[in-house]
């Protein structure tokens, strides 16, 4: 079957331009000016922007295990609407993603019944406990893109070192969530203006740069390909410029919340605004808008962290930490970035597909011939407001609630099939 | 007391929501009350049929029975729940709570809360006016205003007042509720603690003063409140001994001559004498501490008063 995409305005080669492309059955076959109509059928993009789906390396679909907050079923067709054709989902289920038949139950599931390709982020440590080193090895031949312990961080050096270099025999990505647990303790928000007035237990912004730090020195000796998750203050920012001047294999991401928000949206003490690591200061923010638009940050991953309204309507300090990140990642970064003139859209596009897709070395995400037919067509002028009702996830836990965003995915296509149309 | 103001139907999360007028009018409603205290027949009929519940979820002995008192004293009906917060984390949630108690018809909660921003959660919950005895180390609003009463009672007005509040900042929520009320009324106050017991920005936020010495925080106080060490703090690896605490920022005969010769004493207790706080200095002449617990009571009626409407 030909699917044709026509009159649309399409990021193509690192810019936006008025193409048309033609899809048989999962793949790009052509893209050009005006190609020929006689496809079986036709989607009429006018007005719109056609981009490369979007390419999530950081979520947590909570499947196996916590199946009241999201499924793969849920959350797939969340990221779906948000514009997703591949998630990488975090290894933090229950049971953790810690051995191959985890592995594969995602996988199979994600296949089965997944309104996008889903990739298995594997334990570094079993039961990401930070004791023993996971058997990474039996779960790359299982198909996993990446080890992570990520929620978690392993405090031990010596152990975090040998886990690493380990991971490197095996030409696996390990994605870093630093925190120093003694520096974050049982803190709430970022320690700062926020967490003194609000007498919230504070995290400081040192947690994660001593942490960071220390993972830097691993990785220039290891050699390891260290990616650092979630991004979140100046400090780290510039640490990680460094090291990447110096030569060192780090990569790093940020989140849209640290990239739209800061410690101030906590002072209704709104738990969907706690999340690890915290919204920072405005200096923080910047710094972060800053790192991506220099490539210091390689890309934008969603941290997309459901939890059910019973658990987010608990008093803040016992309420989980996270954001539900998929439908609203998009949209809130359009609209608060994009349109202000912040970053460009180009930029927009790129860091939320090809960049974390070539990052893991997958034929994703990126509009050329040959490859997939992963595409995602936004109606930049469609205005939405974020509702508990309008959001597929089965969590709503977002601090956007009740705001209204411009910048709409109005259709996503995976691998040639229609995975969201707007009614 | 001026009629514009409008306190029916309002929360009391901290005093940040209050206006300094708002603030006196409190206070002039609790002269009245203090004066009802000291009658040999202390009730009032005027929130008879009105329902006040206390919900604690942390130990307090002289707040709840302040507060139960003080509802009392105006003719509510009391009722009161308590639970440990461990054993509700396990157990039925806060919201649920509310659900259930507001199905039986309570106009008013007071919640004292480990955690901070549970009153507002309360509110949420229950669409009634809700009371703040103390979230956690956010803010204890009615122990603020019974303080500021006690020293506007004795020295007729806040405004140009030097206060000096001694000990573990960071941890109270007294502290920060009365850098909100006092500065509001136009006093300098001065914060003191070593520099782990003392959180950053408060200077920021409050516009206090700051000094980690005792000597220079109390120079020329007219007020001085020593706060309550909590022993968990030196496992926390916030200060070595409570010897060595004491020996720089007890409150003594000693160390009080630093302040003006008349300055008030004040804590908000329970008391650890000995460590924050000496026995010569707690039961001296300038100190205010017994009356705090009496004001306390006043206030508090005051409190329920206008927030539930009463009519004298």
């Amino acid at each position: 079957m030909t699917t044709l995409i026509k009159n649309g305005t399409i990021y193509y080669q690192g810019a936006l331009q008025k193409l048309d492309i033609l899809i048989e059955d999962t793949k790009i076959i052509g893209i050009g000016e005006k190609l020929a109509a006689d496809a079986d059928r036709v989607i009429d993009a006018e007005g719109k922007h056609v981009f490369p789906g979007f390419f999530d390396l950081h979520s947590h679909l909570r499947d196996p295990g916590q199946i009241y907050k999201e499924d793969i079923v849920s959350g797939t067709r969340a990221a779906a609407k948000g514009g997703f054709t591949t998630v990488c989902a975090m290894a933090n289920t229950e049971p953790v993603v810690d051995n191959i038949a985890t592995v594969e139950y995602i996988k199979r599931k994600a296949n089965d019944l997944g309104s996008c390709k889903v990739l298995v982020v594997g334990a570094l440590s079993k039961k990401s406990e930070g004791k023993e080193i996971a058997e990474i090895a039996t779960m790359v031949e299982g198909g996993i893109v990446a080890v992570s312990d990520d929620g978690g961080c392993i405090q031990n050096a010596k152990l975090k070192m040998n886990a690493l270099k380990y991971a490197s025999s095996f030409n696996i990505p390990v994605i870093v969530h630093a925190e120093d647990y003694s520096l974050a303790g049982k803190g709430q928000i970022n320690a700062g203006r926020m967490s003194t007035k609000l007498g919230l237990g504070g995290i400081p912004g040192l947690a994660e740069e001593i942490m960071i730090s220390r993972d830097i020195m691993f990785a220039e000796k290891t050699k390891c390909a260290v990616h650092i998750a979630h991004v979140s203050t100046k400090r780290s920012v510039q640490l990680i410029r460094q090291a990447k001047s110096e030569g060192i294999s780090i990569t790093t991401e940020v989140t849209p919340h640290h990239l739209l928000l800061t410690e101030n949206a906590c002072e209704d003490f709104d738990t969907n605004t706690k999340v690890k690591p915290p919204l920072r200061t405005e200096e923080d923010r910047q710094a972060c808008i800053e790192g991506l638009l220099d490539g210091t940050i390689d890309f934008i991953a969603t941290d997309h962290a459901p939890h059910a309204d019973f658990e987010k309507a608990r008093e803040f300090t016992l309420a989980p930490y996270g954001i539900n990140g998929f439908e609203t990642a998009f949209t809130t970064l359009y609209d608060r970035l994009v349109i202000p003139g912040v970053i460009p859209l180009e930029v927009l596009v790129r860091s939320m597909s090809e960049k974390p897709a070539l990052f893991l070395k997958r034929e994703a995400s990126i509009i050329k011939e040959g490859y997939p037919a992963d595409i995602a067509i936004a109606d930049l002028n469609a205005e939405q407001e974020i509702t508990t009702d309008n959001m597929l996830s089965k969590s709503k836990n977002t601090p956007f609630i009740g705001q209204t965003f411009k910048g709409q995915i109005v259709m996503t296509l995976c691998e040639g099939r229609i995975t969201w149309e707007k009614e | 007391m001026n009629n514009e103001l409008n306190f029916v139907g309002r929360n009391l999360f901290d005093l940040d929501d209050y206006s300094p007028e708002e603030i006196y009018a409190i206070l002039e409603a609790a002269k009245v009350m203090k004066s009802i205290n000291l009658r040999a027949y202390k009730k009032l009929p005027t929130l008879r049929g009105k329902t006040v519940c206390t919900l604690f979820f942390e130990n307090s002995t002289r707040t709840r029975m302040s507060f139960e008192l003080a509802a009392n004293r105006l003719s509510a009906d009391v009722v009161s729940f308590s639970a440990e917060t461990s054993s509700l984390a396990k157990g039925e949630s806060l919201q649920d709570t509310v659900y259930t108690l507001n199905a039986m018809g309570i106009d008013l909660y007071i919640i004292r809360h480990g955690c901070p921003g549970s009153p507002q959660l309360v509110h949420k919950h229950s669409g009634k006016p809700v009371l703040n005895g103390g979230d956690g180390r956010h803010a204890h609003p009615t122990q603020a205003l019974l303080d500021i009463f006690s020293i506007w009672e004795k020295r007729g007005s806040i405004e140009g007042l030097k206060i000096a509040i001694v000990g573990d900042i960071a941890h109270s929520r007294v502290v920060r509720s009365n850098l909100i009320g006092m500065r509001k009324l136009g006093a300098e106050v001065i914060v003191c603690g070593p520099r782990t017991l003392v959180p950053g920005h408060l200077t920021e936020i409050y516009g206090c003063k700051v000094e980690y010495d005792l000597k220079t925080a109390l120079k020329d106080a007219d007020v001085v409140m020593g706060l309550r060490m909590q022993f968990e703090r030196q496992a926390d690896g916030l200060f070595p001994s409570l010897d060595e605490y004491t020996r720089h920022y007890v409150l003594s005969k000693e160390t009080i001559r630093w302040a003006k010769k008349d300055a008030l004493i004040m804590h908000p207790g329970p008391m650890n004498r000995g460590i924050e706080i000496l026995p010569e200095i707690a039961d001296s002449q300038q100190s205010l501490i017994i009356e705090q617990v009496a004001n306390g009571v006043a206030v508090r009626m005051a409190i329920l008063f206008l927030l539930l409407g009463g009519e004298m």
